[in-house]
């Protein structure tokens, strides 16, 4: 009777016998209670259910998705303290505070988190909110389908988070690889958590692709044709195009291994003819372009950032956007790298590892745009811009272990070491969170009106860039020494030293993310100093700027017209100004809570399949059907904004702007 | 959104101030088609997959030994002819004939129904004989990649129901014109890959 209902969740389910969850759960359960309490105490529900839960305009979904992916990269961030404070204690006689059992499940929340719901999250929304407004658009091609994208995101994200406190998470690594995740090596809930909220996630992201792909082919403002497109816009596309590409191959081995962890089926299994490498091949046919998924567009923030601190167009545009392009195509040759020891002989891994060497001209192009963009310009050496340095100097270093990496022989020796955890942290950190700092710093005063305060900027900043050296320095050095990743225990205590330093860096790190937090917070507090009246604060150059800060629901009052690169700069150089009449009406998509009920129930699904809760997956699968036809039979889905209140809201931002 | 070839662009113009409209139908469109792709994408893993486990029989029943050729020639013709009619109807709805069209509809959904129960029989006998996704992986692959297919034309055979029920509503309005080329692309998708599992999975696996 009680497994019919609560299928093989139980008592036992919860981990009251860990003291460390049990304590992150009440501590977690307070502060949610109070989160709560708060937004019912000065009545918010309906403020945020109207105004944003179900919202399709493209800036504030971009907006939830800055908050869901910084919010877990504190969850992430805890689980890398975790492991830090272990691998610093568990020498010769100490075994730590972490039991083994947990400090698998923790090395692969980690690596799950960082990328699929902090990465993804951050990159994803940044190119939503700026995206659109670079290319004069006034929303997305598919507005519901962003909101519908954002929350499978949420939903998947959701699932990790239960999966802390209800039962375990997969102990098989951040891509839940076999055999480990195998029914028979892995019984418990763990890989069903891991799989179920990705695929939920992974649909969002592919239809947010989609969606970002066809909104940037089809929507652009007249005149801006593909070479006049902002290098942020290419490296969105680049990076669109690849998600499409690869979350498939993803969705297919993901639902292979689910078979076999549900129906008994024999794809990656020891025995009855399955091959485990195979879930390697597809599982890295994904992987390897991911990595572009999240560099290209951060790349071309950089490449905005550069040109508007440096008071110059791009250096190489047609050059940068060919660079992004070959490795766009480049990144699908390279996959098998990562297992050159599978075995699978010299010519085959003699290709990919010359592909992968190859991998870093167009790379090393874009370094030295760049690098040519500043030379004789008249650079700023604001926030976003010292990013930009501190970027160029961390992600060079993990280019060049990269392509140390990329000779088999090499890899053969570091293969499965603590240096690869360092190459590929080195350019994850110093490329692609170094970038969204510096996107987030960037754009914040254009979504919010006002600026980021600089000098808790300052503080976060020299907190990420000292603490990732200090961090990972010592990684790098017993990674080539041969220490391997993963452990819990090492037997040498000779090592020791340099585990306790990575400790000190990741705290520094800690310095920096509570910097950012207290930034945010003083920003709000002071932001009347910080204001910015003119929508432009740093003299840039893409159309994103002509509007005010924030940006109207509608974006454009007028549609601009594009003549040539650097349109914003242009339109200033010959002195372009916004029509004050003659507004029309604007035709706009309406808002829908479809996107949040879908979601939820494709969370009560992904719940009820990880603990065989037949009764409610057969619930909420059906509910999923029901709603999505239902949503289907819902033609009334436009309206416009009146002329009048257009000019109304124009005439008021006008006045401000003086 | 308005688009303007570059040469008509008055290079002191910066903002469009006269009507614009919507291009909602290309933008779908597109859309559709490359949400399509990347189910094709799909149907590749899995074919990739197939090629990878083809042959791994773990001393369970080989292709030869279980294929029926003669039931899967019929459920081709089933699906290839079920293309045709969704043909007939997209020519009746572009001429705005909404009963015809949605005769065709019909004719096409029995089509679709005939081909998933032929199917659903071709599994069972195979699961009788012994021959189950669980016995090898090349079973294993075999049942999730013509299951995949079928499932799909399950939702296509949901989606007709719909979009029946739709036209009956408001007729060939542009909207259920715009969803209909949409639900033929993906009718059209599945006979595409169709041809792929019947040359490379049942004709290649008799031969081999």
């Amino acid at each position: 009777m009680l497994t019919t209902i609560f299928g093989r969740l139980s008592l036992e389910s919860f981990p009251i016998h860990e003291p460390i969850v049990l304590g992150t759960f009440i501590g977690v359960a307070i502060l949610g209670v109070a989160l709560l309490g708060a937004v019912t105490y000065f009545r918010l529900w309906g403020y945020l259910w109207s105004e944003w839960f179900t919202s399709v305009d493209h800036k504030k979904i971009g907006i939830m998705y800055m908050i869901l992916g910084i919010v877990m990269l504190l969850r992430g961030f805890a689980d890398a303290l975790m492991m830090r404070l272990q691998q610093a204690i568990a020498f010769g006689g100490s075994d730590g505070y972490l039991n083994a059992h947990h400090y698998d499940q923790i090395f692969s929340a980690h690596g799950t988190i960082m990328i699929f719901f902090v990465a993804i999250p951050l990159v994803v929304g940044i190119i939503n909110y700026v995206m659109p407004l670079q290319i004069g658009a006034r929303d997305v091609a598919f507005p519901f389908l962003n909101n519908l994208s954002f929350w499978l995101t949420v939903a998947g994200a959701a699932l990790v988070m239960v999966s802390l406190f209800v039962g375990e998470f997969s102990r098989a690594g951040w891509l839940n690889y076999v055999p480990v995740a195998n029914l028979q090596n892995s019984p418990d809930t763990g890989p069903d958590y891991y799989l179920w909220a990705l695929q939920i996630a992974g649909i969002g992201t592919l239809l947010s692709g989609i969606n970002m792909v066809v909104t940037l082919l089809k929507m652009r403002a007249p005149g801006m044709s593909m070479m006049k497109m902002p290098v942020f816009c290419w490296t969105a596309l680049c990076s669109n195009v690849l998600v499409i590409a690869i979350f498939p191959v993803l969705t297919a081995a993901f639902a292979m291994l689910m078979l076999d962890r549900y129906v008994g089926t024999d794809f990656f299994t020891n025995d009855l003819g399955g091959n485990p490498m195979m879930y390697w091949n597809l599982v890295w046919i994904w992987g390897h372009p991911e990595v572009y998924v999240l560099v290209l567009p951060v790349f071309g923030i950089f490449s905005e950032i550069t040109s508007t601190f440096s008071g110059k167009p791009l250096f190489g545009y047609s050059s940068m956007v060919y660079a992004t392009v070959v490795i766009t195509i480049l990144s699908f040759l390279v996959w098998l790298h990562h297992f050159f020891t599978m075995g699978s002989g010299a010519s085959v891994n003699s290709f990919f590892g010359i592909a992968t060497m190859v991998i870093s001209i167009p790379t090393g192009a874009k370094i030295f745009n760049w690098l040519f963009t500043m030379y004789r310009g008249r650079i700023r050496f604001e926030l976003p811009m010292m990013w930009v340095v501190a970027f160029l100097l961390t992600f060079t270093v993990g280019g060049m272990t990269g392509v140390l990496l990329a000779v088999p022989p090499a890899d053969f020796v570091l293969h499965n070491s603590l240096f690869l955890v360092a190459h590929f942290h080195n350019v994850i950190i110093g490329g692609v969170v170094f970038g969204l700092f510096a996107g987030m710093t960037y754009w914040f005063p254009k979504a919010f009106g006002f600026r980021l305060d600089p000098f808790w900027g300052k503080v976060s900043f020299w907190g990420w860039v000292i603490g990732y050296w200090v961090a990972w320095t010592p990684i790098y050095v017993v990674g080539l020494m041969g220490t391997t990743r993963r452990v819990r225990h090492f037997d040498d205590p000779s090592l020791q030293i340099w585990f306790v330093i990575a400790l000190i860096g990741a705290a520094i790190i800690l310095v920096g993310i509570l910097a950012f937090i207290i930034q945010i917070a003083v920003s709000i507090k002071n932001r009347e100093a910080l204001r910015d009246t003119t929508g432009d604060p740093w003299d840039a150059r893409t159309l994103e700027w002509s509007i005010s800060s924030p940006p109207p629901a509608y974006n454009f009052a007028f549609t601009p017209i594009v003549h040539t690169l650097d349109t914003w700069h242009d339109m200033k150089e010959r002195g372009a100004k916004t029509p004050a009449s003659g507004y029309r009406a604007i035709h706009m998509p309406r808002n829908t809570g479809a996107g949040v009920i879908l979601s939820g129930l494709a969370l009560a699904l992904g719940f009820a399949m990880v603990w065989y809760i037949w009764w409610l997956a057969a619930v909420s699968a059906v509910g999923l059907f029901v709603v999505a036809i239902g949503h289907t039979f819902n033609y009334n889905r436009d309206y416009h904004i009146p002329a009048d209140e257009v000019a109304a809201g124009e005439a008021a931002r006008l006045a401000v702007e003086g | 959104m308005t688009t303007h070839a570059d040469t008509d662009i008055d290079r002191d113009a910066f903002y469009v101030t006269e009507e614009e409209h919507h291009d909602a139908d290309g933008a779908t469109a597109l859309g559709f088609w490359i949400y399509l792709m990347s189910d094709a994408l799909i149907f590749a893993t899995l074919f990739a997959a197939y090629g990878v486990l083809g042959t791994s029989y773990a001393g369970g029943p080989a292709p030869r030994q279980i294929f029926e050729l003669p039931l899967v020639a019929l459920n081709t013709t089933f699906l290839l002819l079920s293309s045709i009619t969704f043909g007939m109807a997209a020519i009746d709805s572009h001429a705005g004939k909404v009963r015809s069209t949605q005769v065709w509809l019909v004719i096409t959904a029995l089509f679709g129904i005939a081909f998933v129960g032929v199917e659903l029989h071709e599994f069972a006998g195979l699961i009788a004989e012994g021959a189950t996704p669980q016995r090898s992986a090349f079973l294993s692959a075999f049942f999730t990649l013509v299951g995949t297919h079928g499932l799909h034309v399950s939702f296509g055979l949901v989606w007709i129901a719909v979009m029946l029920v739709q036209i009956g509503q408001r007729g060939l309005i542009p909207a259920n014109k715009r969803r209909l080329m949409c639900l033929g692309m993906f009718w059209h998708l599945l006979d595409v890959v169709w041809i792929g599992v019947f040359t490379f999975v049942y004709l290649l696996g008799v031969v081999r």
